[in-house]
């Protein structure tokens, strides 16, 4: 019980931060058609810049809190400077290309931006330095008991924070209508006298401060950044907002979580399911393998990765357009 | 502002960034002026390693240790077959993967060196020595542990650290009797070295009785180690071990103990370094770890402050390679020819005391009398408890001699490397 809750602790963790990022795949998606692959590395900026306000202001004495406020007050107008300049450089001369055009631009910014934080930051994994400590606080009595860290909660929290606002600004303000109509038709939304070319910029400039807050997040949990972070992460939330329904908020944060959990009991469990002694109870041939050695699985931890994505495929098979997504027919 | 004018400046930009980003960075050391009257030649040894990805500062530690060697021959003013040589180091970025080896490997060969200095991971050695057997170049090693790379037969491979069948009974032998632990968790990344390392402890272990929990697997990229210690905590272990590198090894103790995990933690000598305390920070100390050779704290006095001039600490394998550069060397000046097809059989015949001690090859490549030991992380320093040769343990005393025909080194190698530090709070 304690190893399945602890288990569910750290894979709930790993979704919300997947949410996050998976959010800033799933509004641009929506209002332009386009999968902006740098994200992860507008991610991985967010990170980066953290790290360093972090480390500058380290030994200045100012409460951890602080030094960690100030480090968000910084990566988000970075990160945003980024989306923004990657946005009006990259993407906006190809608004009327071919779809295919903006993808790879998007796949070339993701390069540049890897090897501009290469050049600035070098190419070892940077270390964030420890400013907040960790506390660890036991789920339950017993000696075993499933722990959850400050960081663990901080992230959930601020995760849900940041989905609730989003939900709220895209459907209870002004700008949220004006998001809501260049999504769904950008051609007439111009003509009822929305702005969109700034609608466009607005919301890349979303997606780039929740990425900026989602860096901030990931360095401080995982301890540490390096240049190349933002790719692997930028697949596998590109992979959740698609399970979810790419386009639909909800399913943005749905699918995040989902990719979580699923790679952390995959990990957790898969090892122990297709171990060869417990196959060998059910099914003809691995009496050899248990006796040579009893530990050994089948499919072990380390393709959790592969867990998730399988999930990925099984629900496109059966649901095109992700768990929340609409049944859309092709517009004539 | 008119599209062209972005599109030109967006191109510009794109050129500049690409051309001066990630290449495979070729270090060309300048030799010493040699005296232009006498025929000289240019000589091209590599260095190869993961400069980018991976462990980025394991693989320029070894650089920086064959750049030494190559200075220091350089500063000699060698002739070799009747011609003055200058040595030039050329070094490639293997990025610790062995699809990216094995195109360096042709790189390389097509570049004519006469002797490659590396890899750093046995993983990328193995298939990348394959290639240049078949060119006749031969390749030393200073850090690749996995027994096959010279258990194939090949007469061009070579190796000036320990393997992972002298290494892995040794940080077993540990575990049983110092330790005394009775339950031991096993996790490798899936690498033929954490892999091989872990299954030479896994066969030790079980030969000790020592009962094993559960044996694990990740990858050499994974950052978020959470689900998989959950499932070894649960099974409570004594000792969990890990074969891979520091930067997997670091998250994951660090993660280990914020997930409450009480067990001591052993790695083998991928994650043996002092980049761990930098990672993980407090959770590292009590860490116990084996490298495959002497600890660098051992290596030669004058080899230490030369290092330490140039380049700073030595963060772990820098001696070995400094020695598998001047390993080539000697066979050089034996065969009195820079041709591998006449020095590389000679490499079997070389001896010489190097920084980690007495050099000499046995029959398959293997370096004689090599030695492990076992370290300790405490106060965020490494710190050797035990130096193992022929399968017998002796105490490590920083005074005496260690079992090698080299002067202790009696500077201690100072305060963990780089990165960020000053820290205000109590760390947990």
């Amino acid at each position: 019980m304690d190893t399945f809750l602890q288990q569910l602790v750290n894979g709930l963790t790993l979704g919300c931060v997947y949410a996050v990022v998976a959010l800033g795949y799933t509004m641009v998606y929506g209002i332009i058609q386009l999968i902006n692959f740098a994200h992860g590395e507008v991610v991985m900026i967010g990170a980066m810049v953290a790290f360093t306000v972090i480390t500058a202001l380290a030994g200045s004495g100012m409460p951890p809190l602080a030094i960690v406020l100030m480090s968000l007050l910084a990566a988000i107008p970075a990160c945003m400077l980024v989306g923004y300049t990657v946005e009006r450089v990259a993407y906006k001369p190809l608004r009327n290309a071919p779809r295919l055009a903006p993808l790879i631009t998007a796949i070339g910014v993701s390069i540049i931006l890897q090897h501009l934080a290469l050049l600035i930051w070098g190419r070892n994994y940077i270390t964030f330095p420890q400013i907040v400590p960790t506390q660890t606080f036991a789920l339950t009595g017993s000696a075993n008991s499933a722990t959850i860290t400050n960081i663990q909660i901080a992230i959930i929290v601020l995760s849900v924070a940041m989905m609730a606002g989003l939900i709220a600004l895209v459907y209870r303000t002004r700008i949220g209508i004006a998001m809501r109509a260049t999504s769904q038709n950008a051609g007439v939304a111009g003509l009822m006298g929305i702005n969109v070319n700034n609608v466009i910029s607005f919301t890349f400039l979303i997606g780039a401060a929740l990425g900026a807050v989602a860096g901030v997040m990931i360095g401080s949990y995982y301890g540490q950044a390096y240049y190349q972070m933002g790719f692997l992460l930028g697949l596998k939330a590109f992979s959740a907002a698609v399970l979810g329904g790419i386009g639909n908020l909800g399913g943005a944060v749905l699918g995040g979580i989902l990719i979580g959990l699923i790679e952390a009991f995959g990990a957790g469990y898969m090892g122990d399911i297709t171990n060869v002694c417990t196959l060998n109870r059910f099914l003809p041939g691995f009496a050899g393998m248990c006796e040579a050695n009893a530990n050994a699985s089948l499919l072990g931890s380390n393709y959790k990765e592969v867990y998730a994505f399988v999930i990925l495929i099984l629900v496109l098979r059966f649901r095109p357009s992700g768990l929340l997504g609409e049944r859309v027919s092709d517009r004539a | 502002m008119k599209m062209s004018y972005k599109l030109v400046f967006a191109a510009m930009l794109a050129a500049g960034i690409v051309g001066c980003g990630k290449e495979e960075p070729k270090k060309v050391e300048p030799a010493k002026a040699a005296a232009p009257v006498e025929p000289s030649q240019v000589v091209k040894i590599a260095a190869a390693g993961p400069l980018t990805v991976k462990t980025p500062h394991l693989g320029k530690d070894n650089e920086n240790g064959v750049a030494l060697a190559i200075e220091h021959a350089n500063a000699k003013k060698l002739k070799i077959g009747g011609k003055l040589i200058k040595f030039e180091m050329m070094s490639e970025d293997d990025q610790g993967d062995p699809k990216v080896g094995t195109t360096v490997a042709q790189k390389l060969i097509d570049a004519k060196v006469v002797a490659v200095i590396g890899h750093l991971n046995s993983g990328v050695s193995i298939p990348a020595s394959e290639a240049y057997n078949k060119a006749g170049i031969p390749m030393v090693t200073g850090s690749a542990t996995n027994p096959t790379l010279t258990e194939r037969g090949l007469k061009t491979v070579f190796r000036t650290v320990a393997r992972d069948d002298q290494q892995g009974p040794a940080v077993a032998a540990y575990i049983a009797g110092e330790m005394k632990a009775k339950k031991v968790a096993l996790i490798d990344d899936k690498t033929a070295y954490g892999e091989g390392l872990a299954n030479e402890v896994e066969k030790a272990l079980k030969a000790a009785k020592v009962t094993i929990t559960g044996r694990d697997r990740t990858t050499d990229t994974e950052t978020d180690f959470k689900s998989i210690l959950t499932k070894v905590k649960a099974k409570n272990p004594d000792v969990i071990f890990y074969g891979g590198m520091d930067q997997t090894a670091g998250p994951m103790i660090k993660q280990g103990r914020e997930l409450g995990i009480k067990a001591t933690f052993v790695f083998g000598d991928g994650a043996c370094t002092e980049e761990m305390f930098v990672k993980a920070q407090d959770a590292a100390n009590g860490l116990v770890c084996s490298q495959a050779g002497l600890p660098s704290q051992a290596s030669s006095a004058e080899f230490l402050t030369a290092f330490k001039a140039k380049f700073g600490d030595v963060k772990q394998y820098a001696p070995t390679f400094y020695d598998a550069t001047n390993a080539v060397i000697e066979a050089m000046k034996k065969a009195d020819s820079v041709d591998p097809a006449k020095f590389a059989p000679e490499i079997f015949n070389v001896s010489f005391t190097g920084a980690s001690g007495k050099i000499e090859f046995d029959a398959k490549g293997d370096r004689k009398d090599a030695e492990v030991t076992i370290f300790k992380l405490e106060g965020g320093k490494l710190v050797p408890v035990s130096i193992v040769k022929g399968g017998v343990a002796t105490k490590f005393e920083m005074a005496a001699a260690p079992a090698a025909a080299v002067p202790a080194a009696a500077a201690p190698v100072s305060a963990a490397p780089a990165a960020a530090k000053p820290v205000e709070a109590p760390k947990k």
